[in-house]
């Protein structure tokens, strides 16, 4: 009989994907006042993951546990996460002090998961492979080293064995790699999982009455810890547009200027 | 539409409205007929010479004047592409007030000539009252500089008006001015499936008294038409199961949050009282632009298997989709519907904005054939005329429809459209062969 999965999924609340962003005046971080803000798309696919373990139920899933650390707002994403299919949600507040100065960094939020898991039991944590607003691709690897757990990063595929085994189909250069570890363990997810689900208005309306906790950093005694400053954000220089070329001549006179050729 | 083929043998681009002035006057003194061109994205065959006329193609002429960011006041020339236009404003936090599937290659020129329509006609109203003004040139090369930017001027007869959606026939437009909204800050989808046309009806009923002022668009499609899409596009559905309507709504405001409050009062309410079946909210922007090409991409999609006929009808919304049901018994019982070969018609469909009683009934075929085309045609127009409905909502007449104009306007109203064109354009030069 394998043992229930109790899934732990953070999520994060990330200016929208199809969203350009825009530096800030003073040049310290991206614009975040009156921009849309959406789940991180990876986040979308760990919740999915989590949800068609569920349906496979084998093994069985006993918890969906959603996560957030941020500011009031990240309730939103909670609730679609719910919507999508988790059972309940943890909100732990960070006030926005405006403009990413409040934000955690990697390791501070890889210690305030570590807290959580020893605190709700989770066996198996599903994470997104990193945010797409800091790229940082760190925290699943160090939440994997604090615990101590058995981690599988860039998942495209996940296959659970009749023991407590776990397959993950890796992406990598030139192919694919299969690993497997025993339970307790890590996921990170990547963009060919799977494609998330819309949430429906029935699984809406249900998700309004699951249960979303409140908590703060000191609840789980974590301070935020952090070690990096932001020196400074700029734009990438804009695209310089092409150039038409008359014909052949021109346009080998034209790489030879560039010294290409 | 594969229905149209061009016959000229010249093009002309100008890229001035002096060039386009200086090129009218020769042709009018040499009776030389010409067709102005777009981005040549109409369904009507408005924009293709049927013989040997000149072509007189708009895209040099793509400058953006002015923007007045107080009153929100555009001033572009005709061949500007109507999303670069729209790209721009959004920049300084403005809209276009017209929308389109075809945003990427159509003029704003084409569009105010043939009074496009749209997609968000229901939240910004018609061209009629969004353009401020017109630069045309006239067949003889006189310049009308009627560039206005004032909302109102009540001085004499509008005669700009005839222009919007004069499709050509009397001028080429030049240059517009045309009034953009603020753009909202905060946009939701949904997206539902409902069992039956009367419950299409009370939810639109429910969002117009629940969502009022935030409701920017109300899109109907009938099952088969999204069957279609997903036969050609192999994307996941939406909803998981199947229903024999769908609706699009979109809601647009200022305040995030007195939209989504409202929104979910309304969705709760229509949830609740059964109104509709099932339904999905987007959660982020990539969810609500996939969930608009659901609706978007049924045109294209239906071009998949060969031509496709068109018509674009407003009729009262009560019997708005009775058309579609009629229109396919009367095909399918003439066993011209089939799933393979030997049928030409592969469905008839129904879709359009129910926001604006606007139906396109959409007849996608292998092969064009006179079989079809008898059954189809005047079956259509008759009916429309029964309802007093249009037989052209928002496409226009172009070639496709000029015969059939009696269907929709007297004797009287066709005689007095007659003599303005032959006021403005003697020598029937403009556009021939179409419109009236």
């Amino acid at each position: 009989m394998p043992t229930p999965l109790k899934i732990l999924v953070p999520v994060k609340r990330v200016i929208d994907y199809a969203v350009k962003p825009r530096v800030n005046k003073a040049r310290t971080a991206v614009e975040t006042a009156g921009v849309k803000h959406s789940m991180n798309p990876f986040d979308e696919l760990s919740i999915e993951a989590a949800v068609r373990m569920r349906e496979r139920k084998n093994p069985p899933v006993d918890d969906i546990l959603a996560l957030s650390a941020g500011p009031a707002k990240c309730v939103d994403v909670l609730r679609t996460a719910m919507a999508m299919g988790a059972d309940r949600s943890i909100h732990v507040e960070i006030p926005d002090a405006g403009q990413g100065q409040a934000e955690l960094e990697p390791l501070g939020v890889a210690k305030l998961l570590a807290k959580v898991v020893a605190e709700e039991g989770p066996n198996l944590v599903i994470l997104g492979k990193q945010s797409i607003d800091d790229d940082s691709n760190q925290t699943g690897q160090m939440l994997a080293g604090l615990l101590g757990w058995g981690q599988a990063t860039q998942a495209s595929k996940i296959e659970f064995d009749d023991g407590d085994r776990v397959s993950v189909t890796r992406e990598v250069d030139g192919g694919v790699e299969t690993v497997r570890f025993p339970l307790p363990g890590i996921i990170t997810t990547d963009l060919r999982l799977n494609e998330p689900r819309y949430a429906s208005l029935p699984n809406i309306m249900k998700a309004k009455k699951k249960k979303l906790e409140k908590k703060t950093l000191s609840d789980y005694g974590v301070d935020e810890g952090r070690r990096l400053k932001t020196v400074r954000v700029e734009e990438p220089p804009p695209r310089k547009g092409g150039g038409k070329v008359e014909d052949v001549d021109g346009m080998i006179a034209k790489l030879k200027e560039l010294g290409a050729i | 539409m594969r229905k149209y083929k061009g016959h000229t043998k010249l093009v002309i681009k100008p890229g001035s409205t002096d060039e386009v002035s200086k090129v009218l006057k020769y042709c009018n003194d040499n009776m030389l007929a010409v067709v102005p061109q777009g981005g040549n994205s109409g369904l009507v065959g408005g924009s293709i010479p049927v013989y040997d006329e000149i072509v007189i193609n708009m895209s040099r002429m793509n400058n953006i004047r002015d923007f007045d960011e107080v009153s929100g006041t555009l001033v572009a020339d005709a061949g500007c592409i109507l999303e670069v236009v729209d790209h721009f404003l959004a920049e300084k936090n403005h809209i276009f007030p017209l929308d389109l599937g075809a945003k990427g290659s159509c003029h704003i020129g084409g569009n105010v000539a043939t009074n496009a329509g749209g997609l968000r006609l229901l939240r910004y109203g018609s061209l009629h009252g969004n353009i401020l003004g017109i630069e045309a040139v006239l067949p003889d090369g006189t310049v009308m500089d009627d560039l206005s930017k004032l909302r109102k001027n009540n001085t004499g007869y509008d005669i700009k008006q005839l222009f919007i959606g004069g499709e050509g026939t009397i001028g080429i437009i030049t240059g517009v001015s045309v009034l953009c909204p603020q753009r909202s800050k905060a946009a939701n989808v949904a997206f539902f499936g409902l069992e039956s046309f009367e419950k299409v009806q009370e939810a639109f009923r429910a969002a117009k008294s629940q969502l009022s002022e935030i409701l920017s668009a109300f899109e109907l499609m009938d099952g088969q038409s999204q069957d279609l899409v997903h036969a050609v596009t192999d994307k996941k559905r939406p909803l998981e199961g199947q229903h024999p309507f769908y609706c699009l709504i979109e809601t647009s405001g200022s305040n995030p949050d007195h939209d989504s409050e409202k929104l979910e009062k309304f969705l709760e309410h229509v949830m609740s009282e059964e109104i509709v079946s099932d339904g999905v909210l987007a959660q982020d922007e990539t969810q609500v632009q996939s969930l608009w090409s659901w609706r978007e991409g049924i045109p294209e999609c239906l071009g998949h298997w060969g031509g496709v006929y068109k018509y674009d009808l407003s009729i009262p919304l009560p019997e708005l989709y009775k058309l579609v049901e009629d229109t396919r018994e009367r095909l399918t019982s003439a066993g011209l519907v089939g799933d393979d070969e030997k049928y030409p018609i592969v469905g008839v469909v129904g879709y359009g904005h129910m926001g604006d009683s606007n139906l396109h009934l959409n007849v996608a075929t292998r092969r064009f054939d006179k079989e079809v085309e008898k059954k189809l045609e005047p079956f259509v127009y008759e009916w429309i005329a029964k309802r007093n409905g249009s037989i052209s909502a928002e496409h226009g007449l172009g070639l496709a429809k000029k015969a059939f104009i009696g269907y929709s306007r007297s004797e009287t109203m066709i005689r007095l459209m007659k003599q303005i064109k032959d006021l403005y354009d003697p020598n029937g030069i403009m556009n021939p062969y179409k419109y009236i």
